[in-house]
């Protein structure tokens, strides 16, 4: 394929603005619009390559496309997707609530909660989730039984620490705790983007700091914590195919794995799989989006023209930066890596 | 009729770190009163005025809000601080209005005035309702109650602010330069809620450079400098023949 030839006809293609149109009230601007010649060649360019790839794709045998028709629905993945979508959803809420209240015990200023929260971190931030899914797997190993009790004295109830929990809500506990040391970074930086004047406030109204907290600070730190705790959903949706570590293997790509390897094609599953990622992170991205508008109440409400529709809202609503200045880093790990 | 002073400050002084910003500031404010507070940035009005609902602690003196102590509790001849909620009982009386009005950008006017009574006080939210309605009444702002800040001029930001405090019902006001983040033909409007507040008979302590206000609103007027009250009486006479030096030269830039 040569690009080049179709360079000409496409620079030609931008439709002439037609702004003949006047009216009797003052001089009507009649402007020729900007053309962008290059910027229209690359997007033929671009969408003829798109068109040749999927072209291609769809005749690759090793596609084996009947195959990803024959098991996208297939019931053991739907099982598994949905399996993968509670991990995601049980251990986030969890993470978020946690993650909140290790935040605002790290600002608040009693200096047990500080060390306790700083101390949380450093250890589930330091060491590799896969590491500490493995740890919560060996659970059970580590401290067979699980006492409720007082010390020193015979445990009212012991309980075979095995029973008391499955590898599905190890594999949660695991994700969440982990989960919850970023959250609470994201949350800290949203906390400490809010004015001082807005807690100065609510103390002057004779509000405790607690209730400034709940009520004002994170009302407000919301609005910029909620984009990047959307990535932290979409990257959980993905991390939860570690959970074979704990060893969980009833998530989506686990069991597509497993699924490959009895059916000797692993590509159509892989797939499959990706389908499903994809389709879940779509629709958690536009919850995003519901949830970004709910929060921006009353703030850059002085700015009618920010009216974004759905589409051009969807496009931007995952880690794109805004123009606030005040944003804090959208990765919290510092490192750029997952 | 009760005559226990509102404000009694006895050689207050605050400092930060090695900073000292208030020099042994004695004053007293009565019932009703409304004092000005003047002087050039930096010499400690904010200060003084947070000291007031302790959003800042003194270091050393005396400084009592109705009789009571600031933050303290007085036992024997030893100062017990006081536990947070305690502190925060006392804040409640005292409204406090701001430079940059800080109101709470996520609620709306009516929602901003009704959130300490609801919360603090544990009004009914019919009540609170009520009572926001009336002062937003009062202030002048009936037509905003379902507004955003953001949707507010700056005067009207200010008069909602206002009203937020007095819906608190405090026997105390203090206004930290309420005007001097406004445009100057929003000035006004704000000034006139303050001086309808002064005539019903409010006590109110206010930092500005506003000296008309102080000239026809103010029953006395402080001049502070460099952390020290450098000099004080009736407004109309300060204003008109300052005896200190640093007054005549503060004024001479401001007037
Ligand atoms: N939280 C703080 N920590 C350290 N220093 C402070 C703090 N608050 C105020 N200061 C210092 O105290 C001094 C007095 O400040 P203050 O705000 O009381 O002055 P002011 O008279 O209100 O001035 P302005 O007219 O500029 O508002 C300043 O030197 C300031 O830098
Ligand atoms: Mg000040």
């Amino acid at each position: 394929m040569n690009p080049e030839s179709l360079s000409g006809p496409a620079a030609g293609a931008t439709p002439s603005p037609d702004a003949t149109h006047s009216s009797s009230e003052g001089a009507a601007i009649k402007s020729v619009k900007l053309r962008h010649p290059i910027r229209n060649v690359f997007a033929v360019i671009i969408v003829l390559l798109a068109v040749a790839f999927v072209y291609d794709a769809a005749l690759r045998p090793a596609f084996n496309w009947p195959q990803v028709a024959k098991y996208v629905f297939d019931r053991r993945i739907s099982e598994a997707a949905f399996n993968t979508l509670q991990l995601t959803v049980y251990s986030m809420v969890i993470a978020v609530l946690l993650g909140i209240l290790l935040a605002v015990m790290r600002l608040s200023p009693n200096p047990v909660f500080k060390s306790l929260s700083w101390f949380y971190l450093w250890v589930f931030r330091g060491t590799p989730v896969y590491v500490q899914l493995t740890f919560w797997g060996l659970l059970s190993v580590i401290y067979p039984v699980i006492d409720f009790g007082l010390p020193f004295v015979d445990p009212f109830i012991s309980l075979p620490t095995g029973d008391a929990l499955n590898v599905f809500q190890l594999a949660i506990i695991g994700l969440a705790l982990n989960e919850a040391a970023y959250i609470a970074e994201i949350v800290r930086a949203g906390i400490l983007s809010v004015d001082r004047g807005q807690d100065e406030a609510a103390t002057a109204l004779g509000m405790s700091w607690f209730q400034s907290m709940a009520r004002v600070i994170i009302p407000q730190s919301m609005r910029v914590i909620i984009p990047p705790v959307g990535n932290e959903v979409i990257s959980m949706l993905k991390t939860t195919s570690l959970v074979t570590a704990v060893p969980y293997s009833f998530d989506l790509f686990t069991r597509s794995r497993d699924i490959s390897a009895e059916a000797f094609t692993p590509i159509p599953l892989f797939l499959v799989a990706s389908i499903w990622y994809l389709a879940f992170t779509s629709i958690l991205m536009i919850g995003q989006y519901f949830l970004e508008k709910r929060f921006a109440r009353g703030i850059g409400a002085a700015q009618p023209e920010k009216k974004v529709t759905v589409a051009t809202g969807l496009v931007t609503v995952v880690g794109s930066p805004s123009d606030d200045a005040s944003e804090p880093p959208r990765d919290p790990r510092g490192d750029g890596t997952r | 009729m009760n005559d226990t002073p509102m404000v009694e400050a006895d050689r207050v002084s605050k400092s930060f770190g090695s900073n000292q910003v208030l020099r042994s500031i004695s004053l007293t404010v009565k019932r009703g009163e409304v004092m000005c507070l003047v002087g050039p940035s930096g010499s400690g009005k904010s200060t003084f005025l947070r000291c007031i609902n302790h959003l800042e602690s003194v270091d050393a003196g005396r400084l009592r809000v109705d009789g009571a102590l600031v933050g303290y509790r007085e036992r024997g001849d030893k100062l017990h601080e006081l536990k947070p909620q305690e502190a925060a009982l006392q804040r409640r009386d005292i409204g406090m209005v701001f430079q940059r009005f800080n109101l709470f950008p996520h609620m709306t006017a009516l929602e901003n005035i009704i959130e300490a009574p609801l919360r603090v006080k544990r009004m009914s939210r019919a009540k609170a309702i009520e009572r926001a309605t009336d002062l937003l009444a009062q202030v002048g702002l009936d037509d905003k109650a379902a507004s955003y800040p953001a949707h507010l001029s700056g005067g009207q930001q200010q008069r909602v602010a206002i009203a937020r405090a007095l819906a608190m019902d405090p026997k105390l006001m203090l206004f930290d330069e309420p005007t001097s983040a406004l445009d100057p033909e929003l000035v006004g409007e704000v000034l006139d809620v303050m001086k309808q507040l002064a005539k019903e008979g409010m006590t109110m302590i206010v930092v500005t450079h506003e000296m008309g206000f102080a000239r026809e609103v103010a029953d006395s007027l402080v001049f502070m400098d460099g952390g020290v009250v450098v000099e004080s009486g009736v407004p109309r006479e300060v204003l008109a023949n300052p005896q200190h030096g640093r007054t005549q030269s503060f004024l001479s830039k401001v007037l």
